[in-house]
């Protein structure tokens, strides 16, 4: 595209400027000589194609979805689309049983990622950063469990929950009667159990998100901290995790949102039972299937989407704010 | 049918079967316009009076193979050809909406009861009344009624069913010499003397949350009969009830005596405890025979109807899930159609088809039982004994209502049976908005 554009500008560069107004004049002559018609063509592709597709996939379905919130639908023929006003919301706040406990689970689900696999992750990244020898393995082998799809590792944990034949209960000796412990079903304690295997995989995610962050600090303010005679954990306190900083806004946005999107491992779990309701797994089992409470299930979804933008539009502000100032 | 629910559902985890649908999936993505245009050049086809469409939910290999057997019989008798469309039973059952709203084939695949009727009431599926003119004398009266829409035309055509009983093994009863109970008090009894005898009376699974809702029926019209429990399948009848705190009553009774953990335990590991003899009984659907892959093991097992608690009701009321065929509401190939139901509400077919499939038994009671083994003869004869049929929670209800409200509630009972008056009153409260839609 270059060449084609270079090609074309020296005959306007050719003609000298012979006054002001002529100027005025060919300016925006030259402008639209800078793009050929190829180029218009394909500018309109790059630029109309994502359009379309972004507001077709986001903007339009996400719409259409706060607007079915305020109906009743079963998803056969559009007629039989019935206006209900707040009744879904009313339903859901007051008589749903599963709501809140779910509301409860994405909020405990974020907290227990930001408060133990999140340092844990920073700890191995700090130690896989110190150049100890097979590197390269324990990265691999901490990193492995993001690569597994969330889908296998709620099968894979579910076989070591297992009441009668699982790896825990077998070790343990719980899986005699009058002795059971129900990691699966047991609504005081499925949630952690599943929490276990999020925290497992999130460790990983959390470890190369550090570890990308850490090799970029500067190795002279390491040297400066040292020769000012700071110990390691001072240096990493004072110095090192400050200029983390944007990672770490990066690794709370991720963490929320994993925490806002958690499904999958819990649906493979034992599908969202008592104790472990999650929000996503409430509108996925209205919507999907031969349910089809198309507009219940779209006032939990138009939930979930209060709360992420309740998240991302502080973050986003913050974030614009900054670069402004910048 | 094979590893399915009662409920139809196929059950879930990451098979590889789900891997290969995503594959082809993707496949299908690619492929997706030369399809279209092909549909396009066979819908003319389709309409010829030589072929019928059927949409298939018998993904799995025994019960493909023996509906393959069916249709090449019929296409030897008639010249027609069923052409078949498989999918997956899960993601049948999930799309069945679109589907049925979309082209769908002419011949479709589907359950009796309320599930049926659902959408004979939307108008997705036509009346076949022309067909049971003619196979009406093969059904007995409790198939015709499950064939029925709301409207009281014909709109399926059963053609296979299983019974939900009490499963047990002949060896251990006979062992530890149990009587079969016929009362609640003798189940009650029952169930003492096997924990003392160091056996887990009852086994259950419940992860999947689908079999609680077998004990929950059984319970309800054997205590409060059947026409109580289709008027509370229908949602006419109230859950806060002092009927229906009465089943809860029961079952509290009983769950002291079910399996330790079964909210983590699915259906197939329950299964291996009545299998290793450790488990005196099992409440579950004829399926369990599955888990029963030794021979010997297999003719061991036995089964009883689930005793009696009213003595007004008595054991007259069955839950046998059927099976059959629907027509979707415009067929291209309006006579084919007919004459393939006509052949498939015959008892050549049914003997037909479980010659494939002999975990099932016919829906007609004119179908030579010859071939049957025990258990199955057995199962055959409760269903032909029964006055009345229940098909499954599931079926028998809106499936939003069961799965939106009954499965979790039902699992919330069993952690916590002291709480059923809040949650009665939560499924009420609830029920009323999902049946006022």
């Amino acid at each position: 595209m270059t060449s084609e554009t270079t090609s074309k500008s020296p005959e306007a560069a050719a003609v000298p400027p012979p006054g002001a107004s002529r100027e005025k004049k060919r300016v925006p002559q030259g402008h639209r000589r800078l793009l050929t018609r190829r180029d218009r063509v394909t500018l309109a592709f790059m630029a109309g194609v994502p359009t379309v597709l972004h507001v077709a996939l986001v903007w339009v379905t996400a719409l259409a979805s706060i607007a079915l919130a305020f109906t009743t639908w079963d998803g056969i023929g559009f007629d039989s689309i019935k206006w209900v006003g707040l009744d879904n919301f009313r339903q859901l706040f007051t008589d749903n049983p599963q709501f809140w406990p779910a509301v409860e689970h994405n909020v405990i689900w974020f907290v227990v990622l930001i408060l133990i696999p999140t340092p844990m992750g920073l700890f191995l990244a700090v130690q896989l950063d110190k150049r100890i020898r097979f590197s390269r393995v324990y990265q691999t082998a901490f990193f492995l469990p993001v690569v597994v799809s969330l889908a296998v590792t709620g099968f894979v944990w579910q076989l070591v929950y297992n009441p009668d034949t699982g790896l825990i209960n077998s070790l343990i000796g719980a899986n005699k009667p009058g002795h059971y412990i129900d990691w699966i079903g047991n609504p005081d304690l499925n949630l952690w159990a599943v929490l276990v295997a999020a925290s497992w995989r999130h460790t990983g995610y959390m470890m190369i998100l550090y570890l990308a962050g850490l090799k970029g600090v500067d190795p002279s303010l390491r040297e400066a901290s040292a020769l000012d005679g700071a110990n390691e954990w001072q240096t990493f306190k004072n110095v090192i995790f400050p200029t983390l900083r944007p990672t770490n806004t990066v690794v709370l946005v991720v963490t929320i949102i994993e925490a806002l999107r958690a499904f999958d491992l819990v649906f493979v779990f034992n599908k969202g039972a008592q104790g472990t309701e999650l929000l996503s797994i409430l509108i996925t089992n209205n919507i999907i299937g031969e349910s089809s409470r198309i507009g219940y299930g779209s006032a939990i979804a138009v939930v979930l989407l209060v709360i992420s933008l309740a998240v991302i539009i502080p973050y986003l502000i913050a974030t614009f704010r900054k670069e402004r100032r910048a | 049918m094979h590893d399915l629910t009662p409920s139809g559902l196929s059950v879930p985890g990451p098979s590889r079967r789900t891997l290969l649908r995503g594959v082809g999936g993707a496949a299908a993505l690619g492929a997706g316009i030369p399809l279209l245009s092909a549909c396009g050049g066979s819908g003319s086809s389709a309409s010829d009076t030589k072929t019928v469409t059927l949409g298939s939910n018998a993904s799995d290999a025994v019960p493909k193979k023996a509906f393959a057997s069916v249709y090449t019989a019929f296409q030897k008798q008639s010249g027609i050809t069923v052409k078949v469309n498989t999918k997956d039973h899960n993601t049948f059952q999930e799309q069945i909406n679109s589907y049925l709203q979309g082209t769908p084939d002419d011949v479709f695949n589907w359950f009796a009861g309320y599930r049926m009727q659902f959408f004979a009431s939307k108008g997705l599926a036509s009346p076949i009344d022309d067909v049971w003119e003619k196979i009406g004398g093969n059904f007995p009266e409790a198939m015709k009624k499950l064939s029925k829409g709301a409207d009281g035309k014909y709109y399926f055509v059963p053609l296979t069913t299983y019974p939900w009983a009490i499963f047990y093994r002949k060896s251990v009863f006979q062992q530890h010499g149990y009587e079969v109970p016929t009362t609640w008090d003798e189940l009650v009894a029952l169930c003492k003397q096997m924990k003392k005898d160091g056996l887990v009376p009852i086994a259950f699974g419940d992860k999947d949350a689908w079999p609680a809702m077998g004990t929950f029926d059984q319970i309800n019209f054997r205590l409060n009969g059947y026409d109580f429990h289709v008027q509370l399948m229908a949602g006419k009848a109230s859950w806060t009830d002092a009927k229906v705190k009465a089943v809860f009553d029961h079952w509290s009774e009983l769950l002291p005596y079910h399996q330790d953990g079964f909210m983590g335990r699915t259906w197939q590991d329950a299964a291996q405890t009545l299998v290793s003899k450790k488990a005196g009984m099992y409440l579950l659907g004829s399926f369990v025979a599955q888990q029963f892959t030794n021979k010997a093991d297999l003719d061991d097992l036995d089964f009883f109807a689930f005793p009696e608690i009213n003595s007004a009701y008595g054991q007259d009321t069955v839950e046998a899930p059927t099976d059959g065929f629907m027509v979707s509401k415009s067929p291209k190939n309006h006579d084919g159609v007919v004459k393939l139901l006509e052949y498939l509400g015959s008892p050549a077919a049914e003997e037909l088809y479980l010659k494939g499939d002999p975990s099932v038994v016919a829906a007609s009671n004119k179908a030579s039982t010859s071939a049957y083994s025990a258990l199955q003869k057995k199962a055959f004869e409760m269903i032909g004994g029964a006055k009345s049929l229940t098909q499954f929670m599931d079926r028998d209800s809106r499936p939003d209502f069961t799965s939106t409200v009954m499965q979790p509630g039902l699992q919330k009972f069993l952690q916590n049976p002291k709480g059923v008056d809040s949650l009665l009153s939560s499924i009420e409260r609830q029920k009323k908005t999902i049946f006022a839609s």
